[in-house]
């Protein structure tokens, strides 16, 4: 075996951007290449998942695993890198807790499977026909991966050793988790690699008693450049988020949608927003909170839970039928 | 079996000031309420964050009920405000997950309101036995077809990479 560390790269769920944020450490990655052999990376090299499922179980020093797990395929190559990898990273929010690709757990396999095989304008579907997991055509059986109904994230499915947070992670807080990794200097396993405090410490603007009568939406005021967005009724995540980004979006007035995750302790980051927002709202009168609330959050999952509505307590919204799941899987399949 | 009556798992947190005094209250002039309700004694209604309602609906629990001080009788001057503000985003958040309202409830009992609190934990157990189990859990759990499917793919991947003879 060579001296090099032997690293691997996958995506599941994800939109590819963190795999874009990986070579946004610029030319850095050839220290990377450097320091690694790189065994796979399917959005950059060929390689094929047979030569891993070939290769001794823990002969990956470290796969960085982005996406989150909304297939079979998806879980059984997060099973297989787990098999594979000594160490194991979710990398980016969809692998640490399920982000715009969890949102499908707002809707069902079904609403989606209507709204993508026959629905959306461009869908030209006449016979109705819709994926199946297995197919019989002359030449044998052509297989497709199964659909979940419930997205989950890399670590509901397999032990994950750490999480490295961000949609996507910035290149800068990437280079400081291999550097970490590298020269072993890595915190507990099973901890996120980052900052532990909240993106309202990096952001720039004054804070002072925080007290709203009105939420307001992004579109319906410009922000004073030098307050606090929540101050100013916008509904900043900021309090609740992750440091790590620089505070990028508060600092040009674009209020923190909290896509560095929960902050070092906060177990479901929706709780913590509501606490938040429930305690800056100026009004001791029932009716007038729960008319500031119901005005000014209209989609309290798209603001509460964008990025972690897999990994919140609840997951997912209630299944029209619950208790129903073996049936409606076997409807799915059969669909 | 099928007529067994469904009892509900309600979890209740109650502050220590007014609510879990009520409670005892009701307890020592031995008026009755139904057994569902699990109570915890939190020092405010305000201690409850959001996140201990949640992980009790995420862990089994058919109902929550939060219980504290009357709104001006906060021990802690104002915190009962806090929680009142709390819920209401918090009920509107479980609505939009499709929660049903009555699951949760807010109770004000102050600790002369035995009476009151014991009607309240019977109202809300009625109601929650009317819905029938919620089991959260169940709206995630996948089937064991799909391990099949996944032990499923080592083979596929092996035939796929044969080299026709």
């Amino acid at each position: 075996m060579s001296e090099k560390g032997v690293l691997a790269l996958y995506w599941a769920a994800s939109c590819g951007g963190c795999e874009i944020a990986v070579l946004g450490i610029n030319e850095k990655i050839l220290d990377v290449a450097a320091a690694f052999d790189i065994v796979f990376w399917p959005c950059v090299l060929d390689g094929k998942v047979r030569d891993i499922e070939k290769m001794d179980d823990k002969s990956i020093d470290l796969c960085f695993f982005n996406g989150a797990i909304r297939t079979s395929e998806q879980e059984y190559m997060a099973r297989l890198m787990r098999q594979k990898s000594k160490v194991l990273v979710a990398f980016g929010s969809c692998a640490q807790e399920g982000c715009i690709p969890g949102l499908a757990n707002a809707t069902t396999k079904e609403a989606i499977f209507q709204t993508a095989y026959h629905d959306t304008p461009s869908t030209v579907n006449p016979d109705g026909v819709r994926p199946q997991t297995e197919t019989e055509v002359a030449e044998g059986t052509l297989y497709l991966p199964f659909f979940y109904e419930t997205v989950k994230t890399l670590g509901q499915t397999v032990d994950v050793d750490y999480y490295l947070p961000g949609c996507p992670p910035e290149p800068e807080r990437i280079w400081d988790a291999i550097v970490a990794i590298l020269e072993n200097k890595l915190p507990a396993p099973g901890s996120v690699i980052g900052a532990e405090t909240t993106v309202c410490d990096d952001c720039p603007r004054t804070r002072d008693e925080k007290k709203i009568k009105e939420f307001k939406r992004t579109w319906e005021i410009i922000p004073d450049p030098d307050i606090c967005l929540l101050e100013q009724g916008l509904v900043c995540c900021g309090i609740a988020t992750r440091a790590g980004c620089g505070a990028l979006c508060p600092t040009v007035g674009s209020p923190c949608i909290g896509c560095y995750g929960p902050n070092e302790g906060v177990e479901d980051f929706g709780a913590r927003m509501m606490t938040a927002l429930a305690s800056v709202i100026d009004s001791d009168d029932p009716e007038e909170i729960d008319r500031i609330i119901h005005e000014g959050i209209p989609d309290p999952i798209g603001t509460f839970y964008r990025f972690s509505l897999a990994h919140s307590e609840l997951r997912r919204i209630a299944l029209p039928a619950n208790g129903g799941s073996d049936a409606k899987l076997e409807t799915a399949e059969s669909a | 079996m099928a007529d067994e009556r469904f009892e509900p798992k309600i979890i209740a947190f109650l502050c220590n000031w007014c609510s879990y005094r009520a409670a005892d209250l009701a307890g020592t002039a031995r008026i009755k309420y139904e057994p569902n309700i699990r109570m915890l004694r939190v020092m405010c209604s305000g201690r409850v964050d959001p996140s201990f309602v949640l992980k009790a609906f995420a862990l089994g629990a058919d109902g929550v009920m939060i219980a504290g001080c009357h709104p001006g009788e906060c021990h802690y001057i104002e915190q009962n405000y806090k929680t009142m503000r709390r819920f209401s985003m918090l009920k509107h958040t479980l609505k939009a997950l499709g929660m049903e309202d009555d699951r949760i409830r807010l109770q004000w009992a102050s600790a002369a309101e035995g009476v009151l609190l014991a009607g309240a934990i019977n109202e809300m157990i009625e109601q929650v036995r009317a819905l029938g189990p919620l089991d959260w859990p169940k709206n995630w759990s996948e089937n064991g077809k799909i391990d099949k499917a996944i032990e499923q793919l080592v083979e596929e991947h092996a035939e796929a990479m044969e080299v026709p003879v």
